[in-house]
């Protein structure tokens, strides 16, 4: 671009324009970017990280020199929180900025609502936090179509396993628990969580009393709580992600004596202490990752630079967002290329040590294709508890820091 | 055992309605304004409320206080920035400006309630209670702090009865409500009244919207629900009769409780709703509605 032209425009138009001039002439003499769309929540507690850590992800790829040179340039999208905004937000990010591949939001309803999206418009699109058994499952049902969607967290079937694996080791074995109510959120990724729960929790000595599924809409927990307190269950399993600050908040406050343990979204940003004002002491949840809990030498250090960047520890899908954008930099470097079809198969291939352990995804002719894979040597999660305001890894034991300690509202029955 | 608390819980809830929607209906009587951005007022009250006590920490009472006054702030320029200028306005007839009011109000809500989500996102905020632990009554668990609510409410109402029938300003508003030519012919300034009525609403939708967020939490997700709740608890009351608007917030409160906890807590809201609509059936002007 000539330099006389841009004065003008600069002069004419102002800072703004000279912007556009500047990328304009930047993007024409450095070889082309890897374009990454992130579409998130970023006003969730639980999506607000997602855009953040992939933004990191990305800075720091590039400091190294990028991939074969080429820069990874991160655009994102707000979504906020809805499917609709989502799914103009993909098109958008496809037609328009002519990105390579998409990394897209926590919501099931949002990811099952961008899957046929992804095969129409045939770019490879990943989710860092969505859990629904349904986005692998129309993998492997239609894998010719839908190919193209990759699931990078674990389906709700792997998380009620991971839960009842917490479970068994921390509440049966050490406190000798016997039975559990299950509390659950209305959403599509609590459907396949509860048949999970139902069929494992019986198995490991948790007998179950009560299924509690609530309205995400639901602000007043006291007749909730009231009920499982009837029930009289040592313990509280739940599944929340769409609520959480209400429920701690309002358990703490009525002084509820059953301890909560399980999937708790919301509870594994670290913003969760201050938005509860710190009613979160002594809430059980599941996590791939967390501060200071290094299940891999990555994580630790990507959680501290995440925190001196953005100010607090990230959510769970800060973890699996960080992961994919390095492991997407992987493929594309084994493709060779950001041809859509050659990055799925490159994708397939992922055998990427990330922060939240080992990644690789399920093949063709497993029934969650595409889904990353749950075992030991792979991805586990792991139960971590608010203590002292801060959250601590209790299971499992190679990463356990501290023991499981109880507010003195919680009455153990044994 | 359940009945005792199903009515301790349904007195505290029917009482923050009914402060809720007071303020709400008192603006009705006396302008004529449907003030559609309320939700987004009591949300504003609440998370300055948290956002003064947890990101600056000035302390409970000063938060509270805080988000009592950004309400009254809020509720000022609504009156100033949205429903003046519109009820003054020559270029719009006169039997359209209850619409133009509408369509300003509803629009000023969304954007207060985008500026709270971008600012403070849109997750739940709990304003840290003034008075922490539970008390046993009757066997049932309560939380001090939902007595404390209900007791605030109770007074608050009961205060605002004696400002408008005890004081000369509030039975000014009373008059400006029954017959506002009336008023002015008196030599009252109407607009005078109306700022009175704003700064009453302002802070009893600041209160709500603090014990709102001490007892349940809110987020920006909550300002539409409670524009709706306010709004249909006003109409089957009868718009503009405080009372009425009382009496409403008892029967919504009670119902809703009653159907959590018999019925189940998903299906909480259906009752009411269906209440509302078997009133505007066979009483269209609500419970205690004059028009």
């Amino acid at each position: 671009m000539n330099k006389a032209l841009s004065g003008a425009l600069r002069s004419a138009f102002g800072a703004a324009a000279a912007g556009v001039v500047l990328a304009a002439s930047g993007a024409a003499f450095a070889a082309d970017p890897i374009k990454i769309g992130v579409i998130a929540e970023a006003q969730a507690i639980a999506g607000a990280s997602i855009p953040q850590a992939a933004q990191l992800a990305a800075d720091e790829i590039n400091a190294a020199g990028g991939v074969d040179g080429r820069k990874i340039e991160i655009i994102g999208y707000d979504n906020h929180s809805s499917s609709a905004d989502s799914v103009r937000a993909f098109q958008r990010a496809v037609n328009e900025d002519k990105v390579n591949i998409v990394i897209a939001s926590y919501i099931s309803e949002v990811v099952l609502a961008l899957e046929p999206w992804a095969s129409r418009l045939k770019t490879p699109f990943v989710t860092p936090g969505a859990a629904s058994n349904e986005i692998s499952k129309s993998v492997h049902a239609d894998y010719e179509k839908n190919k193209y969607t990759f699931h990078g967290y674990l389906t709700s079937a792997a998380l009620a396993l991971s839960v009842c694996d917490g479970a068994k080791d921390l509440l049966v074995d050490k406190m000798h628990m016997k039975t559990a109510v299950i509390m659950s959120e209305d959403a599509a990724w609590t459907k396949p969580l509860d048949v999970g729960y139902e069929e494992c929790l019986p198995k490991i000595g948790l007998k179950v009393l009560d299924h509690i599924r609530f309205s995400p809409d639901t602000t007043d927990f006291t007749p909730i709580f009231n009920k499982i307190e009837g029930a009289k269950p040592d313990v509280i399993i739940t599944g929340i992600s769409h609520v959480g600050v209400q429920p701690t908040v309002q358990w703490k406050n009525q002084q509820v004596p059953i301890p909560m343990f399980g999937i708790s979204s919301q509870a594994t940003n670290e913003t969760f202490g201050k938005d509860t004002n710190q009613a979160a002491e002594g809430v059980l949840y599941q996590g791939v990752s967390g501060p200071g809990v290094a299940v891999t030498p990555k994580s630790v250090p990507f959680a501290e630079n995440f925190r001196k960047k953005f100010g607090n520890y990230p959510s769970y899908a800060g973890y699996t967002a960080y992961d994919e954008v390095y492991y997407i930099a992987d493929a594309v470097k084994r493709a060779g290329s950001t041809d859509a079809d050659k990055l799925v198969d490159a994708l397939e291939k992922t055998d990427w040590e990330g922060t939240i352990g080992r990644v690789q995804f399920y093949g063709k002719d497993d029934p969650f294709t595409h889904s990353i894979k749950y075992g030991k040597g792979l991805i586990t999660g792991l139960m971590l508890q608010w203590q002292d305001g801060k959250q601590s890894a209790v299971w499992p034991k190679e990463v356990a820091k501290i023991d499981i300690k109880f507010p003195s509202f919680i009455k153990l029955s044994n | 055992m359940r009945a005792f608390q199903i009515l301790i819980d349904g007195f505290a809830i029917s009482a923050l309605y009914a402060l809720g929607a007071t303020g709400f209906t008192l603006i009705f009587g006396v302008s004529g304004v449907l003030n559609l951005s309320h939700g987004a007022i009591m949300v504003a009250a609440a998370v300055a409320a948290w956002a003064a006590a947890s990101i600056l920490g000035v302390g409970t009472y000063a938060g509270a206080l805080i988000g009592v006054g950004v309400a009254l702030l809020t509720a000022f320029l609504t009156y100033f920035a949205v429903v003046k200028p519109i009820q003054d306005s020559r270029r719009i007839p006169n039997e359209e400006k209850e619409i133009f009011v509408l369509t300003g109000t509803l629009l000023w809500g969304i954007m207060i309630q985008e500026l709270i989500a971008y600012f403070f996102t849109n997750n739940a905020k709990t304003v840290l209670p003034i008075v922490e632990g539970v008390v046993e009554i009757l066997g049932v668990r309560t939380p001090k702090n939902e007595i404390f609510t209900a007791i605030v409410c109770c007074l608050v109402i009961g205060l605002l009865w004696l400002l408008v029938n005890r004081t000369r300003t509030g039975k000014a508003v009373l008059a400006a409500s029954m017959n506002p030519r009336g008023v002015t012919l008196l030599g009252l300034e109407l607009t005078n009244i109306y700022i009175v009525v704003w700064a009453i609403y302002g802070i009893l939708a600041g209160i709500a919207g603090v014990l709102l967020g001490m007892f349940l939490g809110v987020s920006s997700y909550s300002v539409g629900p409670l524009t709706a709740s306010a709004f249909s608890i006003v109409v089957l009351g009868g718009l503009g009769s405080v009372s009425g608007s009382l009496i409403a917030a008892f029967v919504v409160g009670y119902l809703e409780t009653l159907t959590a906890y018999l019925v189940s807590p998903a299906y909480r809201t259906i009752p009411a709703l269906l209440l509302l609509v078997f009133v505007m059936y066979i009483r269209p002007q609500g419970l205690l509605g004059r028009r």
